[in-house]
C-alpha cells in the first residue's frame, strides 16, 4: 500500500478551492428546506430595513416628485441646460437607466439560452433590475420635456386634432422601442415568477395569500402547466434578445442620426450595447452583494462562484467597450472632420476633462488591473466596489456623450459649458425610486427563483468513479 | 412637386458692409416679441435673440481686423431640425418654402435645437412674456405670437411681413415687387448689409447678388441648402474664389 492511496470507503478530501460543493448546483438541500429559506428571507424585515424604506420614500417624494413638480410649475429654466447644450443630464440619466435595464435580459435571457448554469439563482434579481431600471428611465424623456402636459402628442392616438406623430423622428422610435421592451421584459419577469408565487401562496395566510393567489393565476404545477410555462419562457428568452439589442441601438440613434459633430457616428449602436451590458452586469453584481449582505439565507444561494462568473463577464465587456470607444477616435481621426476632432479633443479640456479621465480610470484601469485575479473576483465586497466604480465610469461616459459633446459645436462663438442645477436633485430622486422599488419588491416576491435552482440541482450530481467524485450533468430539456 | 412654383424667399448678407452694430438684433427682438431673459440668464447663455452677431478676430495684434457675421436661422431647404421633431412642430412650409415652427404643437423635446448645425434655435426656459412688467407689455407686436414657456422658437424671416406684402400685392393685382418685403433686420441695418427678396425671381437683387463670386453659404458640406447667402468680406475674398 503506497502512501498516497486513499481507502475507498472514506470520502475524498478537497482543498477549499476545488471542493465541488462550493457550487450551488452540487450542494443540494431538501426542497422544503429551500422553500422555507426563501420564505423566511421574504418575511424578515428588520428595523434598519424600515428606516431605509422610509428615507428612500422621503427622497422620492421630495427630490423626484417635489423637484419635478417645481420644475413643471416654474419652467425648464430651473435646470442648468442652456443654448448649445439643449440636453443635459436628464438624457444622460435616461441612457444610464436604459443601460442598467439591459442587465436583466442579458443575464437572464442570453445566459438561459446558452444554458449557463451559474445564472440560476439570480435571474430574477437581474430581471427586476430591468423592470425597475426601465421604470426609472422612462421618466426622463417626460421630465425633460418643455411641456410635459402635452406629452401624449408623441403617442399615435387617433384624435380630432388631426395630428399624428412624426415617424421620421428618433424620439418616436424610442417611444415605441422602450414601450415594447418594458412590456416584454415585464412579461418575461412574470412568467418564471408564477411557480414561485404559487409556492409562496401555499405557505402564506392573510393579505399575502390573497396577493399571491392573484399573481399565481391558479398555478397547480401539473405536467401540462410546466410544459406550457417552459415553452413560453423559451420563446420569450429568444424573442427578447433582439428586442434588447434594438432598444439600446435605437437609444443610440437619438444621437447617431443627428448632424451634431461627435454624435454623428456609426459606431454608436454596438458601442451603446457594449456599454449597457457592461454597466448592467456591474449593477447586477452590486445588487447581488446587497442582497447577500442584507437578506437572511442568501449566502447559500449567492456564492463566490457567481461573483467570479460575473467578474469575468465584466472584464470581457470592459475590453469590448474600450475597443469600440477608441474605434470612434480612430475613425474620426482618419476621417479628418475638423468639427468632430475638435469635439473629441474638448473632452480632455476643462471644466469636464476630469470626467473623461475618471471614465477611463473606472472603465478600463479598475477592471483590467483587478478582475483578472480570481481572488479579487471571489471577494464579494471588492466586487461591489468594482461594480460601483464601473457604474460611476459608465455614468461619466454618458455625461460626456450628452452634455459635454454638444457644448462644443461648429461655431466657437456658441460654445458653452453646462452646469447641472435641479437635475442633481431629480437624479438622486430617481436612484431612490429604483432602490425603493427594489427594496419593496424584495419583501413581496421571492427574489430567488427556487424552482430554477431546484431544477438545476436535480440535473447536477456528484458521481463516484473509483476514487474520484466527478461532477455530472444530465440534460433536462 | 408643387413646391417648385412657389416663391422662394432668400436673404443676402454682405459681410463687407456689416459693421457689427447690432441694430438688426434689436430690431428683430422688437418686431418678433423676442423675450428679454434678464442679466443672469443671458450671462449663462440663454439670451434668446433670433439673430446674433459673431465677432472673430483676424490676424495678430497690432494688425488686427474684426470680422462680423450676423447669423440667424438659415431657413434650410433640407433642414436637419425637421425630421427629428416627434410632433411636426418644426416643419417645412410648402407655400413659402420656409422652415417654420408651430409653437402650439411643440412639446419641448429640444431635439431640433441639438440638431441645428447653426445653433439658431432658442428655447423658452421660463414664461418670459408673463414676467414683462406692466407698461412694457404694451410694446408687443400684435402680428406675432407671444410664445409660452417650454417651446422652441427661431427666426421666421419675418413671415408676418412676407404675408402682408403678398396680400397687398394680391389686392393690387400685381406680383410682389423686389424690395417690397423687408424683414426687420434688413430694414434696420444702417449700412444696408442685408438684402431680402425672391430667390425664385432671377432678376431680383438677391438673385443677382447670390451669383456674385463672393457668395457663400455656411456649412455647405452638410447639404442643408440654406436660404441665407453671405458675401465674403476682406480684400482676398474675390481673388481666392476665381478660378
Amino acid at each position: 500500500m503506497t502512501a498516497d492511496a486513499v481507502p475507498l470507503s472514506q470520502p475524498q478530501v478537497y482543498d477549499e478551492e476545488e471542493d465541488p460543493r462550493q457550487h450551488l448546483m452540487l450542494d443540494p438541500r431538501p426542497r422544503e428546506e429551500m422553500n422555507s429559506m426563501v420564505m423566511e428571507a421574504m418575511h424578515t424585515t428588520t428595523r434598519e430595513y424600515w428606516i431605509v424604506v422610509g428615507v428612500l420614500t422621503f427622497l422620492v417624494v421630495v427630490c423626484l416628485f417635489g423637484a419635478w413638480g417645481y420644475m413643471i410649475a416654474t419652467g425648464m429654466g430651473v435646470a442648468g441646460i442652456r443654448r448649445p447644450t439643449m440636453w443635459g443630464i436628464f438624457i444622460a440619466n435616461f441612457v444610464f437607466w436604459i443601460g442598467i435595464s439591459h442587465s436583466g435580459t442579458f443575464v437572464s435571457a442570453i445566459l438561459r439560452v446558452f444554458k449557463a448554469e451559474f445564472r440560476r439563482p439570480f435571474t430574477r434579481a437581474a430581471e427586476l433590475m430591468t423592470t425597475f431600471g426601465l421604470a426609472a428611465g422612462v421618466m426622463y424623456p417626460l421630465i425633460h420635456l418643455g411641456r410635459v402636459w402635452v406629452s401624449y402628442w408623441i403617442f399615435p392616438i387617433p384624435n380630432q386634432r388631426q395630428l399624428w406623430p412624426n415617424f421620421h423622428s428618433p424620439l418616436v422610435w424610442d417611444m415605441l422601442a422602450i414601450t415594447t421592451y418594458l412590456l416584454s421584459s415585464t412579461i418575461y419577469l412574470y412568467m418564471p415568477l408564477i411557480p414561485d408565487v404559487a409556492m409562496a401562496r401555499d405557505r402564506s395566510t392573510g393579505w399575502r395569500y390573497k396577493f399571491y393567489r392573484l399573481l399565481a393565476l391558479g398555478w397547480r404545477g401539473t405536467e401540462n402547466e410546466w410544459h406550457n410555462l417552459r415553452t413560453g419562457i423559451n420563446i420569450f428568452a429568444f424573442a427578447i434578445i433582439p428586442v434588447m439589442f434594438s432598444v439600446h441601438t435605437i437609444v443610440s440613434w437619438d444621437f447617431a442620426v443627428t448632424q451634431t459633430p461627435g454624435w454623428h457616428s456609426t459606431i454608436y449602436g454596438p458601442f451603446f450595447i457594449a456599454g449597457a451590458i457592461f454597466s448592467g452586469v456591474s449593477a447586477v453584481t452590486m445588487i447581488l452583494y446587497l442582497i447577500r449582505a442584507t437578506m437572511v439565507n442568501m449566502k447559500y444561494f449567492v456564492r463566490e462562484e457567481h461573483f467570479d462568473a460575473l467578474g469575468k463577464l465584466m472584464l470581457i465587456f470592459s475590453f469590448t467597450w474600450a475597443y469600440f470607444y477608441f474605434n470612434e477616435y480612430l475613425v474620426e481621426w482618419y476621417g479628418g472632420d475638423l468639427a468632430a476632432k475638435t469635439v473629441l479633443k474638448a473632452f480632455t479640456q476643462p471644466p469636464y476633462g476630469w470626467v473623461w479621465y475618471l471614465m477611463l480610470f473606472c472603465n478600463m484601469a479598475v477592471p483590467w488591473l483587478l478582475l483578472w485575479n480570481k481572488r479579487v473576483r471571489r471577494t464579494p465586497w471588492l466586487m461591489f466596489v468594482i461594480g460601483f466604480l464601473i457604474n460611476i465610469g459608465m455614468y461619466a461616459e454618458r455625461f460626456i456623450i450628452v452634455p459635454t459633446e454638444i457644448s462644443t459645436n461648429r461655431f466657437p462663438f456658441q460654445w458653452g459649458d453646462y452646469y447641472p442645477r435641479i437635475e442633481l436633485l431629480i437624479s438622486i430622486g430617481s436612484i431612490s425610486l429604483f432602490l425603493l422599488l427594489y427594496a419593496v419588491a424584495s419583501r413581496l416576491i421571492p427574489l430567488i427563483p427556487v424552482w430554477e435552482v431546484q431544477e438545476g440541482q436535480l440535473a447536477h450530481s456528484l458521481k463516484r468513479f473509483g476514487k474520484h467524485e466527478v461532477a455530472t450533468k444530465s440534460e433536462l430539456e | 412637386m408643387q413646391q417648385a412654383d412657389n416663391p422662394k424667399w432668400g436673404m443676402v448678407i454682405d459681410l463687407d458692409r456689416c459693421t457689427g452694430c447690432s441694430a438688426c438684433v434689436t430690431a428683430c427682438s422688437l418686431e418678433n416679441n423676442v423675450p428679454i431673459v434678464g442679466e443672469e440668464d443671458a450671462g449663462y447663455g440663454r439670451g434668446m435673440h433670433w439673430i446674433r452677431i459673431e465677432r472673430y478676430w483676424e490676424g495678430a495684434y497690432p494688425n488686427l481686423t474684426a470680422r462680423f457675421r450676423p447669423i440667424m436661422c438659415q431657413q434650410c431647404g433640407n433642414a436637419p431640425c425637421e425630421p427629428v421633431c416627434p410632433v411636426f412642430a418644426s416643419y417645412h412650409s410648402e407655400s413659402e418654402q420656409l422652415n417654420v415652427q408651430v409653437y402650439n404643437r411643440c412639446v419641448g423635446t429640444r431635439f431640433c435645437g441639438n440638431n441645428c448645425p447653426y445653433i439658431a434655435r432658442q428655447f423658452n426656459w421660463f414664461g418670459y412674456a408673463a414676467m414683462m412688467p406692466e407698461p412694457l407689455n404694451s410694446q408687443f407686436n400684435p402680428d406675432v405670437t407671444v410664445r409660452s414657456r417650454g417651446v422652441m422658437e427661431k427666426c421666421t424671416f419675418c413671415i408676418q411681413r412676407i404675408r402682408r406684402g403678398e396680400e397687398t400685392a394680391k389686392a393690387l393685382g400685381r406680383p410682389v415687387l423686389d424690395g417690397e418685403v423687408e424683414p426687420a433686420c434688413a430694414q434696420a441695418c444702417p449700412s444696408d448689409a442685408i438684402y431680402f427678396g425672391l430667390l425664385s425671381d432671377p432678376q431680383s437683387t438677391v438673385s443677382q447678388l447670390s451669383r456674385s463670386p463672393r457668395s457663400d453659404v455656411m456649412l455647405e458640406d452638410l447639404g442643408t441648402s440654406p436660404r441665407v447667402i453671405y458675401l465674403k468680406a476682406g480684400s482676398g475674398a474675390i481673388q481666392k474664389e476665381q478660378p
